[in-house]
């Protein structure tokens, strides 16, 4: 049963051994020449004002909560999908009562303007 | 011990430079198609009709200074190319290139592995790109990058949203979550699910374009707003990560749509049998050739389409594709009841 996964925790180790060789085998060939300017972050070609740890949208924030929860009530759907042969009517009843609680709460978080943007 | 490590280690190897050769051409074809479109003929100097130019894209990634600004988080401004790369790459674990074939007398299966939670396993391992993108935004210390890895996350969860909801009624029309059995089951029924699921393969190539960054959702990266979004301030290898990343998640999204609606490895009408000639042709061939017409698919709508607003962008997401999955899933599992009953 765990023996199908061996061979997923080997692509791992092979992908970021193929990433961080690639990242020191670039280090050797590169040419390094830094100066003040050049490790400023990029603003326009102008002088750098501040910095970037400052206030930023809340509806960053809102979309994060909303996909939380309804990636969480997707996933509950993937097993009753894939018995939904033996289900049959009384899964379609059981996901339509599910889904119908998910779907008040989207109304709700749609008509409090959380899908708005502008 | 062989079948344990050792044959899996040869196909990683395999299925690795694979996709590293296919994402250096598929550059250079992108390059090639925007130019015809627009009347241009396209790199055409390093080799014939520009054939060498992706080497000589590596070579010069390979020998860029690489600038670390002077505010950044050191580790997690290295860790975030990382971050995004390695899941990109790992989720061709699962996908099937072809069934069972003989090679040297030892049957071999044309998959590195077959979870029986393979669609699970691709969905969660899509997810974790995003915090490589927040991660690198966000360690730049710098104005653009984080504005640009805020959309970028933004607009990936949203869209993952109605991605995973199609996901779930090819999974009822299947029955499994194996993708090797989802293959099968396409065989079974005479027909790819791209027909029995017209609803749910539009949904899954509007998101796949959004979680890939693609025309016309390409807000992470509007340069003329956003500069080059979350990685304005990488360069060198890191950069190259972030854009092999890029390229290999539009493989990886063309691949999972071959394998879940275009029949994966089977051949255009697989029951049919006057047409068995189609089967001289080997079944990873047709894996390849339906990918790619996909990945070409992508290429034309970039020279074709406009980029959308953002708050248009949001709302296509939430508003439209999300409901639609919703129905999607209701319609298939009430017509799978009147049929099994």
């Amino acid at each position: 049963m765990l023996e199908a996964y061996v061979p997923v925790l080997l692509f791992v180790m092979v992908a970021i051994g193929f990433a961080v060789v690639a990242l020191v085998f670039a280090s050797l060939v590169r040419p390094e020449r830094y100066n003040k300017v050049k490790l400023e972050p990029y603003e326009c070609g102008i002088e750098t004002t501040g910095d970037a740890r400052d206030r930023y949208s809340i509806r960053y924030y809102i979309v994060a909560m909303l996909f939380v929860i309804f990636d969480v009530e997707t996933v509950f759907m993937f097993p009753w999908a894939v018995i939904m042969n033996r289900l049959l009517l009384f899964g379609l009843i059981e996901m339509i009562v599910f889904l119908f609680i998910l779907i008040v709460g989207y109304a709700y978080a749609w008509k409090q303007g959380a899908l708005e943007w502008a | 011990m062989i079948d344990l490590i050792v044959l899996p280690l040869i196909k990683i190897v395999f299925v690795l430079t694979g996709v590293l050769i296919t994402v250096m051409y598929l550059v250079l074809l992108e390059r090639k198609v925007q130019a015809w479109v627009q009347a241009r003929l396209g790199p055409m100097r390093v080799g014939p009709h520009g054939v060498l130019q992706p080497i000589a894209d590596v070579v010069k990634l390979f020998v860029k200074e690489d600038v670390t600004p002077a505010r950044a988080e050191k580790w997690v401004f290295t860790a975030a190319p990382i971050i995004v790369l390695v899941p990109a790459l790992i989720a061709f674990a699962v996908i099937p290139f072809g069934p069972e074939v003989n090679l040297f007398g030892r049957p071999v299966p044309l998959y590195i592995t077959d979870l029986n939670v393979g669609l699970l396993y691709i969905v969660s391992v899509a997810a974790i790109g995003v915090y490589g993108i927040i991660l690198g935004g966000w360690a730049s210390n710098s104005k653009y990058p984080l504005l640009g890895s805020l959309r970028s996350s933004a607009q990936l969860i949203s869209y993952e949203l109605a991605v995973t909801l199609t996901f779930v009624s090819v999974i009822l029309a299947a029955g499994s979550l194996s993708m090797v059995e989802i293959v099968e089951a396409q065989r079974n029924n005479g027909i790819w699910f791209a027909f029995v699921q017209p609803v749910a393969l539009f949904i899954y190539f509007v998101g796949a374009l959004a979680e890939t960054n693609r025309n016309p959702f390409d807000l992470p990266e509007a340069e003329s707003e956003l500069v080059a979004g979350f990685h304005t301030e990488y360069s060198g290898m890191r950069f190259a990560l972030f854009f092999l990343a890029e390229y290999t998640n539009m493989i990886v999204v063309s691949a999972v749509a071959t394998t879940l609606f275009f029949g994966g490895w089977l051949r255009p009408f697989p029951n049919v049998e006057w047409l068995s000639f189609l089967g001289l042709v080997p079944p990873w061939i047709w894996f390849t050739l339906k990918t790619f017409a996909l990945l070409y698919l992508f290429l034309w709508i970039r020279a074709t389409l406009p980029r959308y607003r953002y708050d248009q962008l949001m709302q296509l997401g939430w508003k439209w594709l999300i409901p639609l999955a919703i129905a999607n899933i209701i319609v298939t599992a009430a017509v799978k009841v009147v049929l099994g009953s």
